[in-house]
């Protein structure tokens, strides 16, 4: 039976095990639900899940234990030294598969009866022929190992289907069995099934957590296979960043950091003070219908493709602040700039600043209002010492979060500063940033093995710790002054 | 109601201080007030009292034009303060609402030490040339609402860390920082407790002296023991309005009878 056939039948399973829950309850209580514990249908989800979920865990843990035991199965057909490393077991075991699938092909067209599949071997004629006239083309010719492995991993994959379907089968017949044996009108069925719930969303936190720690465990591995072969010193603290793949490289952090704080910084320096206004404007001074208006009109910048945003800054803004500002005053002659990138990424955080602070602008209290205005204070003295001062703590939240952004861009980074890493104090000067860095060690044939390739791990690395920082930051602010005015 | 003989009822002055003429607010489609006629006097406290939604509330708003912040408000009529109409093209609202303080329902200090608190207003409208000055206002306004002993120690501590009863006094010394003329206090009880309500009682007919306090409740003993005049409003109409202790023992409508003998409300 297949994985999808199994999934089908389990879904009918349940699907009875709701229906006679239910039914043997409402039975139990003689029509008088009042006298159940629980209402009627947690009866029929208590059956649903007994029905279900004991059978679906065996499922999903026998799915991932299989692939594993046959490989180390097969895997004894092989001389020990063969198999070693890992690319050459991954070689071999590509090849195992690909033969097996051939023989479940070459039975389900008809070119071998299911013995002969099982007991064909390299003495009696090409494998590879016999393939190839039901389509499966083979690169060479197939040795013995392989194809006995491939027969071997073809009859434990059979068996292991027909063990995992039994085993299924009986754990969801089983627990259908139970759910309707204890359900009767005392049962307490709608805490088993909010235990059930709970258990759920507790998994769905936690996924997101061991996502994270995933990620910086691998980067953290590979930052540390990267600085075994390099020098913590000279990455920290080198002034160049030129890295050849023949060697001697050198792969200083600081001009791709100088470069993405500096263009972080431009972009903050356009999006917050507009943002801001316009945050201020849309939630003081703008009337309910146009507000209504503007405000998904600014949010619309949100959606559009950063990579838009790198064609605007590219064919655009890039040879608008050249041709007026950089060659008139004589500070380069380049398109790709430090100011085309910072303020592009700035006006595509403007809608963010904006919407977050007037939201957060909103919440602060009317009463706040009125007690400045009842004192005889104008509009703007109202806002700037009693309205901003008390949104400061969730405007601040709003200006970290843009600056993460601003400091995480790579698309426009690359079509408006360009790529090359420079250490420089001119804003019209070409200059590029961490993350545009990681993505070209990246791109290509690269194999994990160099530090010209697991440099990226350590920018990385030093990209999360900075942002983490900021976040950090950002947390503290918005607690020091959360309970301000509640 | 024996109580209500506790205050002095001897108003000291006949002088007009607010004059209303024909006041009518709509909300909308809502008729809020209908043709409201008041005179308030100077250096007296006079109640509010009516059931809720009567319109005592917004007629207190217009006072002090905080009903322009409401979007949907339409005041029509006349009211003068020191025979100038508050409702004139040239009154700016906001030099009007430095003249008519105003402490509202629930206490609202800002998110702001209880010295800047205080300080807010006189800052804004520029009353004071050095930090001395302003510390001799800062004190004194606090003095006047009670809270000087409790809070001398702790003028940098936020505001909003003070209970309940403090941070009303606060709103209080806050309105009185700004010397008005008129303070308006919008049920400046509702939110306190009895020992806070009797401190802001004691202070409202000490505040007499210096200013005309108008004050919205919907405790008719505390506008017996408080007030000197007392007007009843009822379904936006200002039913009577007279002597406190006239009102409470001897009115002449029967709807303010009703309600004060608890019929209606």
């Amino acid at each position: 039976m297949t994985v999808a056939l199994t999934l089908t039948v389990l879904l009918v399973l349940a699907v009875a095990g709701f229906v006679l829950g239910r039914r043997r309850a409402v039975a139990s209580a003689q029509g008088n639900i009042r006298v159940l514990h629980s209402l009627p249908n947690y009866y029929g989800w208590h059956g649903a899940i007994m029905a279900a979920v004991p059978a679906l865990l065996a499922l999903a843990v026998w799915l991932i234990l299989q692939p594993m035991v046959v490989e180390r199965q097969v895997l004894g057909y092989f001389p020990a030294d063969s198999v070693e490393s890992d690319a050459a077991r991954t070689l071999i075991m590509a090849d195992v598969r690909r033969v097996a699938n051939g023989l479940d092909v070459a039975v389900a067209r008809g070119a071998l009866t299911d013995v002969q599949a099982r007991e064909v071997s390299t003495t009696t004629g090409s494998i590879r022929e016999v393939l190839g006239t039901v389509g499966v083309a083979l690169g060479a010719e197939v040795t013995p190992q392989v194809l006995e492995a491939a027969q071997r991993s073809r009859e434990l994959n059979l068996s292991g289907a027909w063990m995992r379907t039994v085993l299924t089968l009986t754990l969801a017949l089983a627990g259908l069995a139970y759910a309707i044996k204890v359900t009767d009108k005392d049962f307490r069925a709608r805490n088993r099934v909010e235990r059930v719930m709970l258990a759920l969303l507790m998994l769905a936190s936690t996924i997101a957590i061991l996502t994270t720690v995933g990620i910086v465990m691998s980067m953290l591995t590979e930052s540390l296979r990267f600085f075994s072969m390099y020098p913590w010193q000279d990455f920290f603290l080198s002034l160049t960043w030129s890295p050849s793949f023949q060697g001697n490289s050198q792969l200083g952090l600081a001009p791709l950091l100088w470069g993405t704080l500096y263009i972080s910084l431009v972009s903050m320096l356009v999006a917050v003070p507009i943002g801001l206004f316009t945050a201020i404007y849309l939630a003081e001074y703008a009337s309910p219908r146009l507000r209504a208006i503007i405000k998904p009109m600014i949010e619309i910048i949100a959606g559009i493709p950063t990579v838009v945003f790198g064609l605007f800054a590219l064919v655009t803004v890039g040879p608008f602040l050249r041709d007026a500002f950089a060659q008139p005053l004589g500070l380069g002659t380049s398109g790709s700039s430090v100011m085309t990138a910072g303020i592009v990424i700035g006006i595509l955080n403007i809608p963010f600043i904006s919407s977050l602070a007037d939201d957060i602008i909103n919440a602060v209290p009317q009463s706040m209002r009125d007690g400045s205005y009842g004192l005889g204070a104008t509009k703007s003295e109202t806002i700037r010492q009693v309205v901003l001062p008390a949104a400061l703590p969730g405007v601040v939240g709003a200006i970290l979060l843009a600056a993460s952004r601003a400091i995480g861009e790579t698309m426009i980074v690359v079509m408006g500063a360009g790529a090359a890493a420079r250490l420089d104090l001119n804003p019209f000067e070409a200059m590029t940033t961490i993350t545009v860095k990681i993505v070209s060690q990246l791109t290509g044939d690269t194999e994990f093995n160099s530090p010209e390739t697991l440099v990226a791990f350590a920018l990385g690395m030093t990209l999360f710790v900075i942002t983490l920082g900021l976040n950090i930051v950002a947390l503290i602010i918005v607690r020091k002054y959360r309970e301000q005015y509640e | 109601m024996n109580d209500m003989r506790i205050v002095e009822r001897d108003v000291d002055t006949q002088k007009a201080k607010i004059t209303a003429r024909g006041v009518q607010v709509h909300y909308g489609t809502t008729h809020a007030l209908k043709d409201v006629n008041v005179d308030i006097l100077d250096n007296t406290v006079t109640a509010f009292i009516g059931p809720s939604g009567c319109g005592k509330s917004t007629f207190l708003r217009c006072l002090n034009r905080m009903n322009d912040t409401v979007a949907s408000a339409r005041v029509s009529g006349e009211i003068l303060i020191d025979g100038e109409n508050i409702y004139d093209k040239r009154v700016d609202p906001v030099q009007l609402r430095a003249k008519v303080g105003m402490v509202f329902q629930k206490p609202n200090p800002f998110p702001k030490s209880i010295y800047d608190n205080v300080a807010y207003g006189p800052k804004i409208h520029g009353m004071t040339r050095n930090k001395a000055d302003l510390d001799e206002i800062v004190e004194s306004a606090l003095r006047k609402a009670a809270l000087w002993n409790e809070a001398k120690d702790r003028l940098n501590a936020p505001g909003t860390g003070l209970s309940g009863g403090q941070q009303q006094r606060l709103c209080i010394a806050r309105a009185i920082a700004t010397s008005p003329e008129v303070l308006l206090m919008d049920e400046p009880c509702s939110a306190l407790d009895p020992i806070a309500t009797a401190q802001v009682e004691e202070l409202i007919d000490e505040l007499r002296a210096s200013f005309s306090v108008v004050i919205v409740t919907h405790s008719m003993q505390q506008a017996a023991r408080v007030s000197q005049r007392t007007a009843f409003f009822h379904l936006g109409n200002l039913v009577e309005y007279g002597e406190t202790g006239t009102i409470f023992t001897n009115p002449t409508d029967p709807r303010t009878e009703s309600y004060i003998s608890g019929r209606i409300g």
